[in-house]
């Protein structure tokens, strides 16, 4: 009883919360039903099969993509697409629904609460690494918590990266992991050991402790570069398959073959997933294309240097004009020192516009990466002062951190 | 001084959290761009430490901050080398591996190089965590030095170091005497990031003036970092009016 007027509770408010227009209205609902029944989570997920996606990087992109493959049979799948990835936000997606699956992205610090509260029956981890210090732990904190809980949860089918040795410490006391080759490009924060505090190797083979017995687990499935072809994901018991995506960059597909093994654990055919995967063009406004008056751009979130050092593959060699949108408020962490740990050098000879709220801590990096750039405060005039610097008919690449990219994503045509 | 400027950053894999290593960068293009050779080095925790004018240590989590500081003591190199008279700048987590002793994950007590004579505990109240503003204590002629600070410890001075500044806003040493960092001969502690000598290009000049024995520098074309020490000055501002009319509030 208390369950369903806690459920009726978060429908409401949410309902009235988007009638004002406050946002999305998942995260005031969700609160309001906690209120009323504290174990609302518990009594939501009961009788649903429940998928989790956490990590640093692509939680909501992984979040999406799975919620398509489970899909892929017909059925319906809720997930809580707005990015309100804590309890809140959890609540007030299942509320409304009696889909029989769901696929949930959560924040990392609240994945071993939401998992015993869930029962999930798979968790996708994704990556670890620094981002957003001022207001989140360290990561080595968080993957322990990870293995504390991933280890009191025998069921749960837990689908993690083998080329994060935190995400690896983070799975490696849970019963049942399919361990995925999907690639990491940011090794900085994972360099010290977390079982032995001593140093992690990347090397030419798969990556070890020099001091005690960590590495690299035997994997089920690799994520495989190909030449120019499309990547492919090759399977230990040769089982190939090309992991193409109508998005872009080498991250994606990553998180699509680790989706893909989730939805196999969740039974629905690997193969069958990635083929539905195939199909998705964006996710909440990730790599749409856009006009700022005449401009036509492209919008793309990146909002620490592991999300940055896999853009920039995907950015630098091109030649479009380049606007970047630095923020930092809130939800991007109040300290932009991280700017730093981004190789902005890789932009030299391209046509920069450094802009947001902190567009002159961006400016101050881009001197010393020796990046010629103007400066603009305003994100939408910077994307039309940076076509104005390119070809008429060129695409402007723009690439901004969570609000900055969600500025440019609501701001007025 | 014969040779190049050699500017190290001292164990990046293990003291890089949050963009320190641009201290490294800024020393290094600021004597470049005045004509001077540089050699920067980045130096991993898996080799010696070498020989340097000028070594950066920035933050890092609390495992590889004591693994740093075993490392370096047992390699002996910036020892030896601040003895005969290189710089140091030493960051947050780097600041208390420089100094005599710090705490670790638990709160348990670990030597540092005792470069600094500066000792930190686990601090009892929330971490530091903010803006900083501080007008300088310990070295003449700075302007005020402003940065973001995000630590848990609290930092005592003993006779033999002074503190680098005074603070104005944020927390600092939270020794309760208002100390932010230290500075002991050639060796800076500070709590600052953003990185420091990005929001602080004179703090950079005065260290490189140091290991490049007082030869005069040119002056630089700063107008990007002074535009933002002007809005990092103006939000602190800020800030204290409004908590100041809270306060009148209530």
């Amino acid at each position: 009883m208390r369950t369903r007027i806690a459920s009726a509770t978060t429908r409401a408010v949410n309902a009235t919360s988007r009638r004002l227009g406050r946002g999305q209205g998942t995260v005031a609902g969700g609160r309001a039903g906690l209120r009323v029944d504290p174990k609302l989570l518990e009594h939501l997920s009961a009788g649903r099969q429940v998928a989790l996606v956490s990590g640093t990087n692509g939680k909501t992109t992984t979040t999406r993509l799975l919620t398509v493959a489970l899909g892929a049979g017909g059925d319906e799948v809720v997930s809580n697409e707005t990015g309100s990835n804590m309890p809140p936000g959890h609540v007030a997606a299942l509320a409304g629904t009696h889909a029989r699956r769901a696929v949930l992205e959560v924040d990392e610090v609240y994945l071993p609460r939401v998992l015993s509260a869930t029962n999930a029956s798979a968790v996708v981890l994704l990556n670890l690494s620094r981002d957003q210090l001022d207001r989140t732990n360290e990561v080595r904190m968080v993957a322990g918590r990870w293995r504390a809980a991933l280890a009191a949860a025998p069921r749960t089918h837990v689908v993690a990266n083998a080329d994060d040795p935190l995400v690896v410490w983070g799975a490696g006391a849970a019963a049942d992991v399919h361990w995925v080759g999907a690639g990491m490009r940011w090794q900085h924060d994972a360099v010290g050991c977390p079982s032995c505090e001593g140093r992690i190797e990347f090397g030419e083979g798969p990556w070890k402790c020099r001091d005690c017995g960590f590495a690299r687990p035997t994997t089920e499935v690799e994520l495989v570069a190909d030449g120019d072809r499309c990547p492919a994901a090759l399977w230990a018991d040769g089982r190939r398959h090309e992991v193409r995506l109508a998005l872009p960059g080498r991250f994606n597909q990553a998180n699509a073959l680790l989706a893909a093994v989730a939805a196999e654990a969740c039974g629905i055919d690997a193969v069958k997933a990635l083929d539905a995967m195939a199909q998705v063009k964006d996710v909440a406004g990730r790599f749409t294309v856009r006009a700022f008056g005449e401009t036509q751009a492209r919008l793309m979130l990146a909002k620490n240097p592991a999300g940055w050092e896999e853009l920039l593959d995907l950015v630098a060699g091109g030649s479009a004009p380049l606007v970047v949108s630095i923020n930092a408020r809130v939800a991007d962490g109040a300290d932009p020192s991280w700017l730093w740990d981004v190789p902005f050098e890789r932009l030299a000879g391209r046509t920069v516009v450094a802009t947001g709220d902190r567009y002159r801590d961006l400016s101050v990096r881009l001197r010393y990466a020796a990046v010629a750039h103007t400066t603009e405060a305003d994100p939408a005039r910077a994307v039309i002062a940076a076509a104005a610097g390119g070809r008429a008919d060129a695409l402007v690449d723009v690439i901004g951190n969570y609000t900055a990219f969600h500025d440019l994503l609501g701001a007025p045509a | 001084m014969n040779g190049p400027l050699r500017v190290a950053v001292v164990f990046p894999d293990l003291l890089g959290t949050y963009g320190d290593g641009g201290n490294g960068l800024i020393l290094a293009r600021r004597a470049e761009w005045r004509g001077f050779d540089v050699e920067l080095l980045q130096a991993a925790s898996d080799a010696r430490v070498p020989d340097a004018d000028i070594y950066c240590l920035g933050g890092g989590e609390d495992g590889p901050q004591v693994r740093a500081a075993t490392t370096l003591i047992g390699d002996g190199t910036l020892a030896t080398r601040v003895a005969s008279g290189a710089v140091v700048l030493a960051v947050c987590a780097g600041f208390q591996v420089v100094g005599r002793r710090f705490p670790g994950a638990s709160g348990e007590v670990h030597e540092g190089l005792g470069l600094l004579d500066v000792e930190t505990v686990k601090g009892e109240g929330p971490r530091a965590v903010g803006e900083v503003v501080t007008e300088p204590v310990g070295l003449e002629d700075l302007p005020a030095l402003i940065g973001f600070e995000n630590h848990g410890g609290v930092t005592t001075l003993a006779d033999g170091a002074v503190a680098l500044g005074r603070v104005t806003a944020g927390i600092g040493n939270g020794d309760g005497n208002g100390t932010e960092g230290a500075v002991q001969g050639r060796v800076v502690g500070t709590y600052l990031h953003g990185p420091v000598l990005a929001r602080n290009p004179a703090l950079a000049d005065l260290l490189l003036s140091w290991a490049l024995e007082d030869a005069a520098l040119t002056p630089l074309d700063d107008a990007a970092a002074e535009s933002l020490r002007g809005e990092r000055l103006g939000a602190s501002r800020h800030r204290r009016r409004l908590r100041r009319q809270r306060q009148r509030q209530r």
